[in-house]
């Protein structure tokens, strides 16, 4: 392994290598679920250590809004050319007649068409029957209790009451037709693992978590950056230049920019050291209503 | 109220990173020892609660707080909603802090009864358990259990941590007596440590600082004693063994086998076995994405590549030559029931142990065991969270260790065939040995008859000698002269008796006795299909050779008598045997502790040290000719 990095990240690495080739070996048709962000670019490099000298046996999916930061869909472009991986993109065409947006549907039904719908027709267009995500269970409650080997009815709805115990390393596979399960190799992390781990790695991520100078206008208390021209201002709203960076990344008009000097990992780490605020605190979906991270991944949300 | 000032400053987590070891861990504890408020704790003290989660935990704390109006830190750590409005925990779930010094998973595990196999998993990655006792109430039914399971578990580091000391006036007393309790009860258990430490989670208490309402305590802090204690299992000491996940070949001319070293060291140029098959190869490199490695431990996700094409596929486990897992498909084991659905002897399942599936079924329940009394209880079935002694046997031979020797390799699942639901947890304890019943059929075409088919004339060629004295290698090359001549043959060894004919015998001198009976008697039926059989056993009694010579008829039997020094023998120790013997590791071993009787009439003697295998070989070629059992060429 490499050696820059200290025993735990070695341990969690080796971790997630052994959960990502159990998927491959077990599976019929697995895939991975690629968000663009910081944790599933971790993912995807664990991939291309898990399968060395072949490449991952399987290919990305990328589900798109079409409310993706433009950043994100250049890095995501240039990184499956790069590396040589099938990537399949799926957008919601239904959402999209329907014009279904953030601004005209508001969060929860945009998230809902054209997140947790559009997923669930991938999976369904493709007969995955395993899919890789990048969630940690440090994220937000409801993911502490999740599995890493997550299983889901031929519906791709959750039941927390009756998950399949999981012990030691032994995970179980099995799966009628139509049913799948969900794989979170990066479980165990920690948002302070996946930086410091991208730093030891000099993994690529996308610039938008590096602090610039970007248009934001500020709303209900959070900075939206306007990355293009989708984004309709309201009555003497003017955006400025501020110099801000993403915590985490998603639609643009829903997640929140942080006024931030960091320009480098070091920056990055250090600031998030001193932080007193956790990392979904941007992210406006999460926030909607008690429980909704719970009540979302239910009906199949990542 | 929180009180207790953030103990981890955020750049000595940062700057010792890399010296930074993980330490996995479990709580157990009923709904009221404060089991969630400790974790809470933790979180909050190691500065893991931020802002936005406080302002959360605030709102919630006035909607479902049993607190009053302090936060109730417990509510951070139950994360569904089901669970909340019923203010109890209902499953496992894990949680992340780091101090300067370690990173700490921590599985919060319940307290219920119900709920056992949620703790079975909680424990099951866990090297240290800390097991919450209400200083009211002292020791409990449930603390007995859940020690019970962390023990089945393996878990060899406890913390009692008594809880709720601010309740009993912070009585040095109080604690002196649960403590006491406590270590008498764990007394059979077989906990390597067991750390007591008196605190209020909720007040902060010893926890991470040091009580100034207990001058009489004069231990550590529970941070100070989880960062400090040492829990490490030495996997990287024991014997290599490595379950292959994934056969790695991205073109023609790379063949690797992947996946996570279980326990031991592996270099380059280490002689390996193929635990299910016998085959033997070396290991040529260790491949990884970061380039080749000299050396891979336990713990490491790697990808080997061998000398040989050895038919290797995912579940099987490679091993040193010289310290091999066991090979059975029977053994006993613990199993925990996990499913709503009884467990039925003789009901197939699929069992998973490492990388490999194959169907099982139990074929005994011994007994069950009552966690609360450890008593032994009659069953005929298992219900849910039930735990039992039972035998299983498995559709193929499965390569194991015992659990309590290894985790990775001696524990598995049992999966219902019909709901996929895992229904079962299991360690193994040991292989089992049983005979098997015999059926006699009446044949109608006879010895002769085959053999006229073969075209040859069957025999018996009997290697005898020591362990280690060269009758394998030479029997090998004399069966591929064989081969090239057309003759059609059956190589009977050890290996292949052992592991399925014989595997309820040991090595005592009745069991050698009867194992060679058994090994006359397939030769005579190979014998009788007109077969050439090579039979390779150190077989060291005068009286069973004379025997097994009896069973076929004059002529029939070539005794080939492959003579060694024990000396040299033990020089050559092939398979790392001797020097177990010499030990007194292996009991009964033939040359060390047990004689063996040199032949007096064999119809051959091959004196090792004068020529080579390959010469030897010709001369039992040469006999087979001499005695008309080969034409000559």
């Amino acid at each position: 392994m490499s050696s820059g990095l200290s025993t735990h990240l070695k341990r969690l690495e080796a971790e997630s290598i052994h959960i990502i080739r159990e998927v491959a070996a077990e599976f019929r048709n697995p895939v991975m679920l690629y968000s663009i962000g910081k944790d599933s670019s971790v993912m995807l490099h664990l991939a291309m250590k898990a399968f060395y000298p072949s490449k991952p046996p399987f290919p990305l999916l990328h589900v798109d809004t079409t409310w993706k930061f433009r950043d994100m869909i250049t890095f995501r472009d240039e990184t499956a050319k790069q590396l040589g991986i099938d990537l399949i993109v799926h957008i919601n065409e239904d959402g999209v007649k329907r014009g279904i947006s953030p601004i005209a549907s508001g969060s929860n039904v945009h998230t809902q068409v054209m997140k947790t719908e559009s997923l669930r027709q991938a999976l369904d267009k493709y007969g995955f029957d395993a899919a890789f995500g990048g969630a940690r269970r440090d994220e937000e409650k409801s993911r502490a209790k999740e599995r890493v080997f997550s299983f889901r009815t031929a519906n791709h709805a959750w039941d927390p009451r009756n998950q399949r115990p999981e012990l030691w390393r032994l995970y179980n596979t099995r799966v009628k037709q139509g049913e799948s399960i969900r794989v979170f190799p990066i479980s165990n992390w920690t948002e302070l693992d996946v930086w410091q781990y991208v730093q030891a790695e000099n993994i690529p991520v996308v610039p938008l978590y590096f602090a610039a100078m970007r248009p934001v206008v500020k709303r209900d208390g959070t900075l939206i950056m306007r990355d293009d021209e989708r984004l309709p201002l309201l009555p003497g709203e003017t955006p400025e230049m501020r110099l801000v960076r993403f915590r985490t990344l998603g639609c643009y008009p829903l997640t929140g920019a942080i006024e931030s000097d960091a320009t480098s990992l070091d920056d990055i780490i250090a600031e998030m050291l001193a932080s007193t605020t956790s990392e979904r605190q941007g992210r406006l979906i999460d926030s909607d209503e008690a429980g909704s991270m719970e009540k979302k991944k239910r009906e199949g949300y990542f | 109220m929180i009180q207790a000032a953030p103990l981890a400053s955020t750049a000595a987590i940062a700057e010792s990173a890399s010296e930074k070891s993980l330490l996995r861990f479990i709580t157990c504890g009923s709904v009221d020892d404060g089991k969630s408020t400790l974790i809470g704790r933790l979180l909050y003290d190691t500065k893991l609660i931020f802002d936005d989660q406080l302002a959360a935990l605030e709102k919630d704390s006035k909607k479902y707080g049993t607190t009053g109006p302090a936060i109730d830190l417990a509510l951070l750590v139950d994360g569904l909603e089901a669970e909340r409005e019923q203010g109890i925990t209902i499953d496992v779930a894990y949680r992340y802090f780091a101090t300067a010094k370690r990173t700490f998973i921590v599985a919060d595990t319940p307290g219920h009864e119900q709920f056992t196999r949620n703790m079975a998993t909680g424990a099951s990655t866990a090297g240290l358990a800390i097991l919450l006792v209400d200083a009211r109430k002292g020791v409990l039914t449930q603390t007995k259990r859940h020690s019970f399971i962390c023990s089945l578990l393996g878990i060899k580091n406890i913390v009692v941590a008594v809880n709720k000391i601010d309740l009993v006036d912070y009585s040095h007393v109080v604690f002196a007596e649960i403590e006491q309790a406590y270590r008498e009860f764990a007394a059979p258990l077989g906990f390597e440590h067991i750390t007591s430490i008196p605190m209020s989670a909720l007040n902060g208490d010893n926890v991470s600082t040091l009580s100034e309402r207990m001058p009489w305590y004069n231990g550590p802090t529970l941070i100070e004693h989880l960062e400090e204690v040492d829990v490490d299992s030495d996997l990287t000491a024991g014997p290599f063994r490595f379950p292959v996940q994934w056969v790695n070949r991205p073109d023609l001319n790379f063949r690797g086998f992947s996946g996570s070293i279980a326990s031991g060291r592996v270099r380059p140029g280490d002689d390996i076995v193929v635990a299910s098959s016998g085959k033997t190869s070396k290991v040529t490199r260790i491949v990884t994405y970061d380039g080749d490695l000299p050396v891979a431990e336990a713990g490491d996700s790697v990808t080997i590549t061998l000398a040989d094409e050895v038919d290797i596929s995912r579940g099987d486990v490679l091993a040193p030559v010289a310290d091999r897992p066991e090979v059975a498909n029977q053994f006993s084991a613990k199993l925990i029931w996990m499913e709503e659905e009884r467990l039925f002897p003789g009901r197939s399942y699929l069992l998973k142990l490492a990388t490999r599936t194959v169907p099982a079924t139990v074929t005994a329940l011994k007994h069950k065991i009552d966690v609360n009394t450890l008593d032994e209880l009659a069953a005929k079935t298992l219900g849910l969270n039930e735990i039992a002694e039972v035998n299983i046997e498995t559709g193929t031979a499965i390569a194991f260790d015992p659990y309590s020797e290894n985790r990775d390799t001696g524990a598995f699942i049992l999966i219902d065939r019909e709901t996929n639901a895992t229904a079962g947890a299991g360690m193994i304890m040991h292989g089992l040995r049983r005979a098997t019943n015999i059926h006699r059929h009446h044949l109608s075409v006879d010895k002769e008859a085959r053999a006229r088919l073969k075209r040859q004339k069957p025999a018996v060629l009997w290697f005898t000698g020591l362990s280690g004295s060269g009758k394998s290698t030479i029997a090998d090359i004399v069966e591929k002269k064989l081969s090239v001549r057309g003759q059609h043959t059956m190589l009977l060894d050890g290996d292949n008796i052992r592991h399925g004919l014989s595997k309820d015998l040991g090595f005592t001198d009745a069991d050698r006795v009867e194992n060679i009976r058994r090994v006359g008697e397939v030769a005579k039926l190979f014998v009788e299909a007109g077969t050439l059989v090579i039979c390779c056993f150190i077989s060291p009694f005068e009286a069973e050779r004379s025997l097994v010579r009896g069973l076929v008829e004059d002529g029939e039997f070539i005794e080939v008598f492959v003579d060694t020094p024990v000396e040299l023998c033990i020089e050559r120790d092939p398979k790392g045997l001797y020097k177990r013997a010499i030990a007194g590791e292996i009991p009964n071993f033939t040359g060390v502790s047990s004689p063996y009787e040199r032949p007096e009439n064999a119809e051959l003697t091959l004196p090792t040290e004068e020529d080579t295998a390959e010469a030897l070989a010709d001369r039992v070629i040469a006999l087979l000719i001499e005695r008309g059992i080969l034409d000559a060429e």
